[in-house]
């Protein structure tokens, strides 16, 4: 993975909105925007090979997981140039120097492929770099990565866990399935038990949650878990069998991974761990996840919607209408979309979304590259079909033909009445869209009709009632 | 084709957003154009030359337009709003093919023809008739034999009046009382 030129530390996946991309069970805590990092040339092998150059890792976002030390450019159109450090790798965090006169700065040392690094991490910017190093502490020593426990191998977990600094995330994660490793469950049988069990340690999972709230919250962190292992067993329980399920059961199953799928986000951007970068941290988190909801409706969803869907996906981390808009808006500001995706070494163009208004005042989110023309191209055929061209249509026509909601479908349609595409009809049950025949018609003989046009068209649908 | 008595209505007469006025700029001035077109054809063919905007008029609405069904039976379907009205009175008032006859905008008095040309009309008249120098009532202009199958037959007072003054004005001819009361003579000086 490494690349050439900054070998000493591992490349980072990026998602299209530049944010990292997690290890499962993976959390942030911390966000240090305008940071250096300066790596020391190695005093040990100089003989060997000659000091690495020290690349410029200048201005950065350094970003305090769990698990990791992430470093992403601030200025790179590309996820390219983001970085990482396991916080596993590092052996040594030196006592910072306090000086009137430098920037706040953390020195530590890592092992990075058999040699040993001393790393300058510099914060120019003005974060809270002394909460900044105490969570570094904590992450450190809370030591999160020794709990990841790979489900095929589940029975090696239940190490010891990080101590009593909750931060760190708490013990035995996968500790709840390491003994069905051994029993191979599929069907509904499968499912109803493993849901007795589930119930069972949910129940056990409750009572000592409510002991304290830094219990609760690690407890949260081990029902998604617990969802998302779910639904691995159940995706790999449809896969072994084949054909035996009948559709009832395979119902349920989508249905039940459906809630496993939407029990949240993971690591929802809070003000607590992103501090001032908040909104630029939370606009990015949202254009990530407005991506599948988008897709669902079509390219265009209305803001209330997603408000909706991304508040139910944080969980408890509610955010407010004031802070969704100002997410938005500042899309246009960071232009998100324009970070193709470096997910798996794959790189993606992603879709570019945007907050539009309507001159009505509605508020949608919607891709960039959706297309009016599309729209106004399905609305034209839409009411240049016989019947359509007598009556008109309705907004609920149109919301059937477009599959889109009737408030959205209205927007449209009144987008598309501005472009001069269509005029209204206003009777006393509301408003009927007509293709526009205006322009076609000639001012100077009212009588006359053009061969071939629009309203040689409607004459005749009009005339065969 | 459909008709208003012998006047034959253009094919957009049926099309329903005809009689809604429309928001959209550029449509709405294609619409007036198109409404301010008919108003005048109409008015020139069947001799109208008063529009009184709370009265039946035959072009304000549309009847034939109610076969979208029965959504339109209890509204005045096809029919221009008062708003709609005054909008394209309004567009021929500015463009000067007509003229309030009151404040309250209630009545409209359209001139196909603006008073210049039916001064010039009358002067045709006159001279068509041999009255360069001779006298006749303002009656006889509207309804006598002399005038049947001219323009000038069955004109409105008003506007008649309005051309005669203006040629008053420019010593063409002089206004005077007649004989009965409500009468009133010309006494022309082509």
């Amino acid at each position: 993975m490494a690349t050439t030129s900054n070998s000493i530390f591992q490349p980072a996946s990026v998602t299209t909105s530049g944010r990292p991309v997690l290890l499962p069970n993976e959390f942030e805590h911390s966000l240090l925007s305008a940071v250096d990092l300066e790596p020391e040339p190695e005093s040990t092998t100089t003989t060997r090979n000659p000091p690495p150059v020290a690349t410029p890792f200048k201005s950065g976002l350094l970003t305090l997981t769990t698990h990791r030390l992430l470093w992403l450019p601030s200025s790179s159109a590309t996820g390219a140039g983001a970085v990482s450090i396991p916080l596993s790798s590092v052996s040594h965090i030196f006592s910072p120097k306090k000086s009137l006169f430098h920037s706040p700065r953390i020195r530590f040392q890592f092992s990075a492929s058999s040699r040993t690094v001393v790393v300058t991490v510099v914060a120019r910017g003005k974060g809270d770099f002394d909460g900044f190093l105490s969570k570094l502490w904590e992450s450190w020593r809370g030591r999160a990565w020794e709990n990841d426990v790979d489900p095929g191998t589940a029975s090696g977990s239940g190490s010891v866990s990080g101590s009593g600094d909750g931060g760190g995330g708490g013990g035995g994660g996968g500790g709840f399935y390491s003994s069905d490793g051994s029993v191979r469950m599929v069907g509904v049988a499968g499912i109803l038990r493993k849901e007795q069990q589930m119930w069972e340690s949910t129940d056990k999972s409750l009572q000592e949650a409510f002991q304290d709230l830094n219990a609760l919250m690690s407890k949260a962190k081990e029902m998604v878990m617990l969802a998302e292992k779910m639904r691995q067993k159940l995706l790999s329980g449809s896969n072994s069998q084949t054909g035996a399920g009948n559709d009832e059961e395979m119902g349920s199953k989508e249905e039940m991974q459906d809630w496993m799928l939407s029990v949240g986000i993971i690591s929802p951007v809070t003000k607590e761990s992103a501090g001032a970068l908040y909104h630029q941290q939370l606009s990015r988190q949202l254009a990530d996840f407005v991506r599948i909801p988008l897709e669902r409706a079509g390219g265009v969803i209305n803001l209330i919607d997603i408000y909706c869907l991304f508040n139910r996906a944080r969980g408890t981390e509610l955010i407010s209408p004031e802070d969704l808009l100002q997410a938005c808006s500042l899309w246009e500001k960071f232009d998100v979309s324009l970070l193709p995706i470096i997910y798996k070494t794959v790189t993606v163009v992603d879709r570019p979304v945007m907050l539009r208004k309507f001159d009505s005042g509605v508020m949608v989110i919607q891709n960039k590259s959706h297309s009016d023309n599309e729209v106004f191209a399905r609305i034209k055929t839409l009411v240049t079909k016989p019947d359509a061209l007598r009556v008109g249509i309705t907004a609920s026509d149109a919301a059937m033909t477009l599959g889109i909601a009737p408030a959205m479908a209205k927007e449209h349609l009144l987008t598309a009445e501005g472009k001069g595409l269509l005029c209204r009809d206003v009777s006393a049950d509301g408003f009927r869209f007509y293709v526009n025949l205006f322009p076609d018609i000639a001012t100077d003989d009212l009588h006359a009709v053009k061969d071939h046009g629009i309203y040689s068209v409607w004459i005749r649908a009009a005339t065969t009632t | 084709m459909q008709k208003l008595g012998d006047f034959k209505l253009p094919h957009f007469f049926n099309y329903p957003p005809y009689f809604t006025l429309q928001p959209v700029r550029d449509t709405r001035e294609k619409q007036v154009q198109l409404w301010k077109e008919l108003i005048l054809d109409y008015c020139r063919t069947q001799k109208v030359f008063v529009i009184a905007l709370e009265e039946e008029f035959p072009l304000f609405s549309n009847p034939v337009i109610e076969i979208g069904g029965l959504r339109r039976l209890n509204y005045d379907a096809g029919s221009l709003s008062h708003e709609a009205r005054e909008a394209f009175l309004s567009a021929l008032v500015s463009e000067g093919r007509a003229e309030w006859l009151d404040k309250g905008h209630r009545k409209c008095l359209i001139l196909w023809h603006r008073i210049q040309d039916w001064a010039d009309i009358i002067i045709h008249f006159v001279k068509d008739n041999g009255l360069e120098d001779g006298v006749t009532t303002i009656e006889e202009i509207r309804s006598g034999i002399e005038s049947r199958g001219t323009e000038l037959h069955g004109i409105d007072r008003t506007i008649l009046m309005r051309a005669l003054k203006l040629l008053e004005n420019k010593g063409k001819l002089a206004i005077f009382k007649g004989t009965s009361t409500d009468d009133e003579g010309v006494k022309f000086s082509v």
